[in-house]
């Protein structure tokens, strides 16, 4: 295709974006209405998710040893190599996986419950002996219940602390966005198709006429279709563009609004910065809008356009 | 030599045979009724000016249609410019149809958009570019006589200058054959007598004319080959001749 062709086409696109104006309007809008709603949904589930990974950080699993198996010692070696099968375990972040030995334990217990030193002096022996530990962080916390059935195979291991509940609520939680997302998202497209389906017919029909002068000329069948396909995807670009303006400055306002109004909020959940939203948001947002402007467009063409 | 010469050179053979436009026994019917068109077989050579006449339900609107590939034969053999129009693939008919220039009665322009862009319109869809666009457009329409005009809308214009302005679109591409339908058919005597002057100017500029007309005060005048129509079938073709009522 020649660049003046490609230009000329651009400019039938941008003049039927015009000539049908409050067709024009109505797909823009519902497209702008559909994408700001995604964006919103976005926006605040991956800070949501952002806030969820923060909270699976912090769940771990810790398991306390035997000091001896059938009478004989279970050694600091054992202990050793038993962190390392849990480090090379699927379900694991090796990398956060921390080992308290015992006197590290009665260390901490000291500080923790704020004992004065006679007090503590008062225990010859290391009172949590038995008390050493790995705390193992997982990948996801999906996956607790599968390692703590591995766990619970080595006999060596006494004890495991888990936290089912906060596990089984955040990932419930993930499925239930991933599901929620997914389906309105397919709703939204849905809708924004056959939105974008509309315009372009009723633009075909307003342009039956030249159409069919261009067939009389020797037009091909790219050159009468593309100009539709141009509107439909230019309809998607705006109607992305909007939105995503919206969004940004909505954002912005209520993030400061958070900080100023409840900063003690602000500490405790970690919001994502607009950039980070937005590095994925912009790109998303402009490629569904003119992918949906594209598929609209390009299935009505095929179906009324019969050149 | 290549396949491809090959075939120019068999489709010039085509021409020089049996002329520009060739029908060999064809007939066109539709689902419903006689066949508008009934064993028709004529040759129209390169260079010729012809008036087809008729009468309404005659088959003149149906030859146009088989001419511009809108409709394909039911039987017989449809040729132009050497080409087999039964043979075409769609993909190869735009490029076909740039060998012709349609002129239609009811004009059919743009009507939002001014004379210049209206000629112009014809030369981007066979993707001329902007330069050869700027020198062929004022140019065409000064031979139509509308230089003066170009900013003009449709509705701005006389019939007869927008039937000029047609014809200075169907011509801008530099067609081998110009089929005009009806081209006077909207217009006063004084502006049918212009446009059949233009097109006769067109003609002695070595463009094949075929014009499918009512008017026999024009045809009679202008004694051109006459083919005349009756129910499908062509009943008379007569070099200058004339279109009477017994007709």
């Amino acid at each position: 295709m020649k660049i003046s062709t490609f230009f000329y086409t651009l400019r039938q696109g941008l003049r039927s974006l015009l000539r049908n104006k409050w067709y024009t309007l109505a797909s823009v809008a519902t497209i702008a209405a559909c994408l700001f709603l995604f964006g919103l949904f976005y926006a605040v589930l991956t800070n949501f998710q952002h806030i969820v990974k923060n909270a699976e950080e912090v769940v771990c699993v810790t398991v306390f040893f035997e000091s001896a198996i059938d009478g004989e010692e279970v050694t600091d070696a054992r202990i050793a190599e038993i962190g390392d099968l849990i480090n090379a375990r699927n379900e694991v972040d090796p990398a956060k996986t921390v080992f308290t030995t015992a006197d590290e334990a009665w260390e901490e217990f000291k500080v923790q419950m704020d004992f004065p030193e006679e007090f503590a002096d008062g225990f010859p022996d290391n009172p949590l002996a038995k008390s050493a530990n790995y705390k193992i962080y997982l990948k996801d916390v999906s996956m607790q219940s599968s390692l703590v059935t591995y766990l619970e195979s080595i006999p060596e291991i006494r004890r495991i602390n888990k936290s089912e509940l906060a596990a089984s609520t955040l990932s419930g939680v993930n499925l239930l966005i991933a599901y929620v997302s997914a389906g309105i998202i397919v709703i939204l497209l849905a809708v924004s198709v056959f939105l974008i389906s509309n315009t372009v017919t009723i633009g075909i029909s307003i342009r039956q006429e030249e159409i069919n002068i261009m067939k009389y000329i020797g037009a091909t069948d790219f050159f009468v279709r593309a100009p539709f396909v141009i509107e439909g995807m230019l309809i998607g670009l705006i109607g992305a563009g909007i939105p995503l303006a919206l969004i940004y400055g909505l954002y912005n306002k209520v993030l400061s609004y958070a900080i100023t109004e409840f900063p003690m909020l602000v500490e405790l959940l970690d919001f994502l910065p607009v950039e980070e939203v937005f590095a994925v948001l912009t790109p998303v947002s402009l490629l569904v809008g003119i992918g949906i402007g594209f598929l609209g467009s390009i299935s009505t063409v095929r179906k009324h356009l019969h050149v | 030599m290549t396949k491809r010469e090959l075939k120019r050179q068999k489709r010039e053979k085509m021409i020089e045979e049996e002329g520009l436009i060739f029908l060999d026994g064809v007939s066109k019917s539709y689902s419903t009724g006689a066949p508008a068109i009934n064993g028709v077989t004529l040759h129209i050579g390169r260079g010729e000016f012809v008036f087809i006449v008729g009468d309404s339900g005659s088959g003149k609107s149906t030859l146009i249609k088989l001419l511009l590939r809108e409709l394909t034969a039911t039987q017989g053999k449809v040729y132009v410019m050497g080409y087999d129009l039964a043979k075409l693939k769609h993909r190869q008919i735009p490029k076909y149809r740039r060998y012709l220039g349609v002129v239609f009665q009811d004009f059919r322009l743009l009507k939002d958009r001014n004379v210049y862009e209206n000629v112009a319109f014809a030369q981007r869809i066979v993707e001329k570019s902007s330069k050869e666009i700027r020198r062929n457009v004022p140019s065409i329409l000064a031979t139509v006589g509308l230089a003066g005009k170009y900013k003009a809308k449709p509705k701005q214009l006389s019939g007869g200058e927008q039937q000029r302005v047609a014809l200075a679109r169907a011509l801008v591409n530099r067609p081998a054959i110009l089929l005009a339908d009806e081209p006077t058919g909207n217009l006063d005597p004084k502006n049918s007598w212009e446009i059949m002057q233009l097109l006769e100017e067109i003609n002695e500029a070595g463009t094949t004319v075929v014009v499918v007309t009512h008017n026999r005060e024009i045809v009679n005048a202008m004694r051109k080959r006459v083919i005349t129509m009756k129910r499908g079938v062509v009943i008379s073709d007569v070099e200058e001749g004339e279109y009477n009522d017994e007709d």
